[in-house]
């Protein structure tokens, strides 16, 4: 026990010796936090757009300021030929045009129908389907008024509300998303680096000969790496709580047993790639490739699952931040007990005691 | 010249020879151009909706069914509570509820208005919003049809119509991969560039090798040259074989504009980012730090690059972050050429920008690479 504790000092020196690796460490969640807090959304705003008014007639002008009154939109200046419009989307300096064909006004009031083109630049075709939805509302506006608020018969009314996020902010999604990444990111990563580092200079094999148990010189640097994880899960919930106002909504002591068992499947899957190769380059490569876009794509906070292919949607299953992912956002969120994430817990359990077993069968003694 | 060409050998011998790095640095890479585009997909689609219905009536049931056939919503089961469908939500079974109050086809008809009660699970906050934009839609259509049933045609054509003809230019079929491909080749080409040579020379200070160098009469420049070009041939390699194996043969997108033009931009990027590479390993003793340094970098750049969301949406101060930001107009610039055919006059901004980074960070990493540590 004294040699084990004399081991974590050790390996306690060396990390908290590397302090640029230390600040990077701590500074990766500050910062996903704060840019995916005030940086990061798929908000619509001051898109720049032009109008080629061939109309210059009251109507047309109504439209005008309706949609420059609007904060989704910027008009740009009014163009006229076509050539300059195709010139300006290419440059990329807008991203919608809307053209008012001649005799817009006069069509409208004789013969009660008149057309507006609207040409949205579909090379991203999200934000083109959002700004033509957009754009759509207000003109569509514009024709209520013209007809007046006659009181419709008929009327369906929709009463909307929306759970859990009444502000359909972006937080509640990402903070959860946030915390796998960077449980995955210290735990596999740098645990298998840090392996890896001692074989590459030839200190594993001095390790490897003393009278410690072998086994007992991998858990002690895992150990330094379980702490920092819990740290970074501590500063993203008081981030969360206290920068993006989000309240944890179930019970505290439960997200950290979870999170635990997430940095413990992470450490395991660290400590399963450093003994399967022998350079920190490849040992980072394999991680970074094998677990942390995985991470990013399957846990469901950047791309929606259910969106994805059947096969991908099978493979999700097998990434353990997915299911993490999942209870956490019960319990932040929901407000959920254990009750309702039993199954989830089980399923990461299961997969963390696989792992853990794997991974110390896998693990030789002897240097090759 | 000889010196830099030894140099360049050493470095694809040691290149070659390693064999766990050399299937990740090109096997990788595609399959994950393969697999990403696949799976970052923003579209909202596939909602599953949880109907209470209390009414029973043909209009609840024609509603509903215009609601599965819009191919927004997939129905996720009826129920006869909404405390049984809210359970649906809380263990993500449903994303939204849609209750049907008892007499709606009745009150509708003989009061002339009824209410519908939507709830969304809004932790998503985006596809929250689109769902509820979307369901609203098909209700106000549904309920156009129901009006035009009760009121006389010949009292509508007094009203004025304004026709809205929408037109998608550069990509009529609205196809999001053709938006996500270059993007993504753009990342996964600045990630194992930058990476793999802030590695590679951090790794001749950790085990020593450096100081051998050192000791030649090897210039300090002719030293960077020789960890430069190979990687950045390997960089040229990735990014063709991603844009015609993966991206023509899989996708079916070939660049609308001048390849010439995509490559010449490709070369000055390439070097900006090697550069930034280097500057990282002078910056780090072991191949952990600089791995660090270089992975927060790395995402702070891609996060920032306008890859995933857009950067007009972005406040001020991010759009500062994101304009400094070489990846941004890689990705912009891919963008660009591949899918408007955009020529130089028009990317003649990226270009410059991109040269003041390529001269500006290289020349910061050979100041600050010294020959004696």
């Amino acid at each position: 026990m004294k040699q084990f504790l004399a081991f974590i000092k050790k390996e306690f020196y060396h990390v908290f010796r590397d302090r640029k690796t230390l600040l990077m460490l701590f500074g990766l969640p500050v910062v996903q936090i704060v840019l995916f807090g005030f940086a990061l959304s798929n908000e619509i705003k001051n898109t720049r757009i032009v109008v080629m008014d061939y109309a210059k007639d009251a109507a047309s002008q109504r439209i005008i300021d309706r949609l420059e009154s609007s904060t989704y939109f910027e008009i740009q200046e009014n163009l006229l030929s076509a050539s300059q419009l195709e010139a300006s989307f290419k440059e990329g300096n807008i991203k919608l045009a809307i053209v008012i064909p001649a005799d817009f006004n006069a069509d409208l009031l004789h013969l009660n129908k008149a057309q507006i083109q609207i040409i949205a630049d579909a090379s991203d075709p999200n934000t083109a389907n959002t700004l033509t939805t957009y754009a759509t509302a207000i003109i569509m506006a514009y024709q209520a008024e013209l007809n007046g608020l006659r009181h419709a018969p008929y009327q369906i009314t929709t009463e909307v509300r929306m759970l859990y996020n009444p502000e359909l902010k972006g937080a509640p999604n990402f903070v959860p998303g946030v915390m796998a990444l960077v449980l995955m990111l210290i735990g596999v990563m740098m645990t298998a680096v840090s392996i890896v580092r001692e074989k590459e200079n030839g200190t594993m094999e001095i390790l490897l000969v003393s009278p410690f148990r072998p086994f007992l010189v991998i858990l002690s640097k895992a150990i330094p790496y379980l702490l920092i994880s819990i740290i970074n899960v501590i500063i993203i919930l008081l981030l969360s709580v206290y920068l993006l106002d989000l309240p944890i909504n179930g019970s505290i002591f439960l997200l950290f047993a979870e999170s635990i068992l997430l940095i413990i499947t992470a450490l395991s899957l660290g400590l399963l790639i450093s003994t399967s190769t022998d350079s920190q380059q490849t040992a980072m490569l394999l991680s970074m490739m094998g677990m942390m876009l995985p991470t990013l794509l399957f846990t469901g906070f950047m791309f929606p699952i259910e969106n994805m292919p059947i096969p991908l949607q099978i493979i999700s299953n097998i990434v353990p931040a997915k299911w993490y992912y999942i209870i956490v956002k019960s319990i932040m969120i929901k407000g959920l007990g254990i009750t309702m994430i039993w199954k989830e817990t089980l399923i990461l359990a299961g997969m963390t005691v696989i792992l853990v077993a794997v991974s110390i069968r896998k693990f030789k003694i002897r240097l090759a | 010249m000889r010196t830099i060409k030894f140099l360049i050998q050493k470095e694809f011998l040691q290149i070659f020879r390693n064999k766990g790095l050399l299937p990740l640095l090109f096997v990788a890479p595609l399959i994950q151009l393969l697999v990403l585009p696949l799976a970052a997909d923003y579209e909202v689609k596939n909602i599953s909706i949880s109907v209470v219905d209390h009414d029973h009536s043909a209009y609840s049931r024609s509603l509903i069914s215009a609601i599965s056939s819009s191919g927004y919503f997939k129905n996720a089961g009826y129920s006869s509570s909404f405390i049984e469908s809210l359970a649906q939500i809380e263990s993500d079974k449903a994303d939204i509820i849609l209750e049907v109050p008892v007499g709606f086809e009745k009150n509708l008809v003989r009061d002339g208005g009824e209410k519908l009660f939507v709830a969304i699970n809004a932790i998503n906050g985006v596809k929250a919003g689109l769902g509820g934009a979307y369901l609203t839609k098909i209700i106000s259509q549904f309920n156009e049809e129901i009006r035009m049933k009760w009121i006389s045609p010949s009292r509508f054509n007094s009203t004025a119509v304004i026709e809205i003809v929408t037109s998608t230019w550069f990509n009529p079929y609205m196809n999001y991969k053709y938006f996500m491909v270059p993007g993504i080749l753009a990342v996964l080409v600045t990630l194992i560039s930058s990476y793999v040579c802030a590695l590679n020379i951090v790794k001749e200070k950790e085990i020593g090798t450096i100081e051998q160098i050192n000791v030649t009469p090897i210039k300090k420049i002719h030293f960077i040259l020789g960890k430069l070009i190979p990687f950045l041939i390997i960089g040229i390699v990735v990014f063709s074989i991603g844009l015609f194996a993966v991206g023509r043969l899989v996708y079916g997108i070939s660049p609308i504009g001048s390849i010439a033009l995509l490559y010449a931009f490709l070369f000055i990027y390439l070097i900006a980012l090697l550069g930034f590479g280097l500057l990282i390993s002078t910056y780090s003793d072991t191949q952990q730090q600089a791995m660090s340094i270089a992975f927060f970098f790395m995402m702070l750049f891609m996060l920032m690059s306008g890859l995933f969301t857009p950067i007009e949406s972005m406040p001020q101060w991010a759009r500062i972050i994101a304009q400094s930001n070489p990846v941004t107009y890689f990705i912009q610039v891919l963008r660009m050429i591949v899918l408007k055919g955009s020529n130089f006059n028009d990317i003649k901004i990226h270009f410059l920008v991109i040269t003041i980074f390529a001269i500006g960070i290289n020349g910061w990493a050979v100041v600050n690479y010294k020959k004696t540590t």
